[in-house]
């Protein structure tokens, strides 16, 4: 089967194309030892099937980022049959700068002029049988957005696949070409396959090609030494940079004509004087950023219910008492529930509870089903409450996985999201992590997977590392029923009324923790100078809604599998734990169950925590509770709900809290004899340890190799030491002079060190 | 000659060399940046930092410790 390589800048439309070519049938994986994505995708409508292989978005063929690494490597070992190169036509010079170093391998290739409906919006002209003239290589005109040319572009790329194509250069005129060509014909000597593009690469000093060819590099050397330019000296490989950008803004620019435009400002300028304007562009972006997570995770749409009295469905008499819990009277009105209960909600909690209403009606079915079938008690137990309760829970939060992904995609389309990076820059260098780090670490508060899974689009490792590691300290939506539940508690105790500034204060302990790690990353194990910003500012255009769900789709597909294996094995697993005794034999006890042995054993560890041995005999179940969280942060309220019936029956009494949860952590309170900073301690221990499993599960795809242990230690190290001292500090106040003296103490020790110790580049 | 950092909004250069770390200069080369071409300072970033420029028809954002890399000859 013939294999075609996609290469192009990023935001050229190369995603868009190759789901346009592809539809459904790309996969996507990571190329072997790096964490670039890998996609495949299979094209159906020439005469042949034909292998489709989206390579990185790309500037050019340096030897300094993965993706580029890869990307020249692919077509110089893998040879594709046919390079289709994706070129922006509204930035025709920058988009060739790749093209010609692309052309100078033994590969045949075709061009695919893109936005060709942007460039005869503008009333543009671009003379594209000229250019296919002088470069020697055809030139398909198409838009992958509107879908056009692509049949004639797949076309010509299986015409041109046929025949081998001899690598061109357009440095013919330069004042290195001599030397290129005696390096090319040594390479040929040693019958080196793609030796013009081997021998520019080594001309430009390029450190990977120079080590490969270690004797043919003495040329060059040698030639250097007798060389002279006024403008560059021997800096071969600005000579060569300068020659194709020269060449290409005399030789192609030309041929495109733009339309004369006079003095008017383009919206888009309009635009971007507002949102990036000097006083305007801090607040406008968290206005968006508000109006974002308030319409995802919402309860109250737009606060009506604050400023109009709106009865509750209770109220109403929509809802009948069955077994002590008020329910919907009938199916209208709990798809009414899912809208409307005293307050409307936003679009991204219907959107939950319609998911959970459809799961939990059509799980209820399926456990009716077998339990009809005659499906023994186990099977029962495990199909209900282990694989169906465990699923229901993870898959009600697609909807506003969804809704956020959506959002940020809006975003990123627009091309605001690479304006928030240049608005927030100055502020996250302070910490050691440029601006374009922001957007994965607010995409944590709504869920981990998501924005560990954007941090690929950062470049630098020791920016990825860090940022992947403090993604969870910024509390996701599954971890807000515990910030609520516990503060409603603790809110309890200490007589404050309601928990909301308890659970706001934690937030806030949560982003210090992360910019905190941050810096003492920087410090020690991530030392090094915060990474270059050199960015593309793409132009602002309205988002195409077919372009919106590619992009949507293929971001959610990660998560949906997760789901379904990750979570469901887990799942499995924890029901076992918590239904099985260590003799094999099914429990109705959670107490005698294995999961509780665990947690016995574990507990004395969380001494210093707070929720340790200090607890009675049932203070096990907060460090069942939180290892349950591992599997999903919403099991650590569950596991409180199964819990809170068991004290309840011992005869603690009922307490009647306000809060959603926080009546079973009370009679967990009443059961174990708990205290308020332990309470706290708790909540603080379940943000920063080690995520959910799915999250860890993504962290480990995003992580290079050997770098994940690492990871996993640093989380469980962080939540041991801060939930510490949130639980001494906050039992005894005075404390807080020792910790803070001992701050002081690993602030000089580091700086002695690295004093002592320092590392290339970092000041 | 000035350097790009301390150019002021509006202002219109020709560049004449780039000076910086291998990576950093090669990053600089493959977005356009390159001795002859020419640069406008667009705006700066609400705290100051980093810049935007238009280069070679497009929007480029760098920080003013990249840009001391670039020096430009001014242009009326």
């Amino acid at each position: 089967m013939k294999r075609f390589a996609l290469a192009g800048n990023p935001n050229c439309g190369k995603t868009t194309l190759f789901n346009n070519l592809t539809g459904s049938t790309a996969h996507v994986g990571n190329w072997p030892g790096v964490t670039v994505d890998k996609r495949e995708g299979m094209y159906k409508k020439c005469s042949e099937p034909i292998s489709i292989i989206d390579l990185p978005g790309i500037y050019s063929l340096s030897p300094y980022t993965p993706e580029e690494i890869i990307s020249r490597n692919y077509i110089l070992d893998e040879k594709p049959d046919c390079v289709i190169n994706i070129v922006d036509a509204t930035n025709l010079e920058r988009n060739l700068y790749l093209t010609t170093q692309i052309m100078e391998m033994d590969v045949p290739m075709v061009i695919a002029l893109n936005m060709m409906d942007m460039v005869d919006k503008q009333g543009d002209k671009i003379d594209e049988k000229e250019l296919e003239n002088r470069l020697g290589i055809p030139v398909v005109k198409i838009s992958a957005l509107k879908g056009t040319g692509l049949k004639e572009l797949m076309d010509r790329a299986l015409e041109t696949s046929l025949k081998a194509r001899k690598g061109k250069t357009v440095l013919e005129g330069c004042e290195l070409y001599h030397l290129i060509n005696d390096v090319r014909i040594a390479l040929e000597g040693q019958s080196i396959e793609n030796p013009l593009f081997h021998a520019i690469k080594l001309v430009e000093n390029d450190e990977l090609e120079v080590k490969m060819h270690a004797t043919t590099i003495k040329m060059v050397d040698e030639f250097k030494s007798t060389f002279k330019n006024d403008l560059f000296g021997t800096d071969f490989e600005a000579l060569v940079a300068d020659a194709r950008y020269k060449y290409i803004s005399k030789n192609y620019s030309p041929l495109m004509t733009k339309k004369e435009k006079g003095v008017k400002l383009s919206k888009s300028d309009k635009a971007d004087k507002v949102l990036t304007n000097k006083w305007a562009g801090i607040p406008i972006f968290l206005v968006i950023l508000f109006a974002i997570f308030h319409l995802t995770f919402g309860e109250d749409f737009l606060y009506l219910s604050k400023i109009f009295a709106l009865p509750s469905l209770e109220d109403l008499g929509l809802l009948v008492e069955v077994e002590g819990e008020m329910v919907a009277s009938n199916f209208g009105v709990s798809l009414l529930a899912c809208i409307y209960d005293g307050a409307i909600f936003t679009p991204g909690v219907i959107l939950f509870n319609l998911m959970d209403l459809i799961t939990s009606t059509l799980f209820g079915y399926i456990t009716l089903g077998l339990e009809a079938l005659g499906a023994s008690e186990w099977v029962l137990g495990l199909v209900g409450d282990g694989i169906l309760g465990g699923l229901g829970g993870v898959l009600s939060f697609v909807p506003q996985i969804i809704v956020l992904l959506l959002f940020l995609s809006i975003l990123e389309d627009t091309g605001y999201m690479a304006r928030v990076a240049f608005i927030l820059d100055r502020i996250f260098r302070r910490f050691g992590v440029s601006g374009r780090a922001f957007i994965p670490m607010i995409m944590g508060f709504g869920c981990s997977i998501p924005a560990m899974v954007n941090t690929r689009t950062l470049t630098d490792e020791r920016e990825r590392t860090l940022t992947l590691r403090t993604i969870p300290f910024f509390s996701c939506g599954a971890k807000l029923p515990i910030l609520v539940a516990v503060a409603g508690a603790v809110a309890h105790m200490v007589g404050m009324g309601d928990g909301s500034i308890i659970s706001f204060l934690m937030y806030v302990v949560g982003m210090v923790v992360a910019i905190v790690s941050i810096i003492l990353m920087r410090s020690t194990t991530q030392r090094g100078e915060v990474s270059p910003f050199i960015m593309e500012l793409p132009a602002y255009h309205v988002p195409s809604f077919k372009g919106l769900m590619i992009h949507l789709w293929d971001k959610t597909k990660h998560y949906v599998k997760k789901v379904f294996t990750i979570i469901l094995a887990s799942t499995i697993v924890v029901w076992f734990l918590s239904n099985f005794t260590w003799n094999w034999n099914m429990t109705g006890d959670i107490n005698n169950s294995i999961l509780a042995s665990i947690g016995q054993f574990l507990q004395p560890f969380f001494t210093p925590l707070g929720f340790g041995s200090q607890l009675n005999s049932f203070g096990w179940v907060f460090v069942v509770a939180a290892v349950t969280g591992l599997i999903a942060k919403e099991e650590v309220i569950a596991t409180f709900g199964t819990l809170g019936a068991l004290f309840v029956a011992l005869g603690t009494g009922v307490p009647e809290l306000a809060a959603e949860g926080a009546n079973d952590v009370y009679l967990m309170v009443l059961g174990t004899g708990i205290t308020w900073p332990a309470l706290i301690s708790f909540i603080v221990f379940n943000m920063t340890t080690i995520p959910c499993f799915a999250a860890v599960a993504a962290a480990k795809g995003e992580t290079t190799k050997g770098k994940f242990k690492w990871t996993l230690l640093f989380w469980i190290v962080t939540s041991y030491v801060v939930s510490t001292i949130v639980y001494v500090v906050l039992s005894w106040w005075w404390t807080l002079f020792i910790f803070l003296a001992v701050a002081v103490g690993v602030v000089f020790a580091i700086r002695a060190y690295n004093k002592k110790h320092p590392v290339k580049g970092v000041n | 000659m000035k350097k790009l950092s301390e150019f002021s909004i509006g202002e219109l250069g020709v560049i004449v060399k780039v000076e910086a770390d291998p990576k950093i200069k090669r990053r600089l080369f493959d977005m356009g940046v390159t001795p002859g071409a020419e640069v406008f300072l667009r705006k700066k970033a609400p705290l100051g930092d980093p810049l935007e420029v238009t280069i070679r028809g497009y929007e480029l954002t760098l920080r003013k410790t990249e840009a001391k890399c670039v020096t430009l000859e001014v242009k009326a």
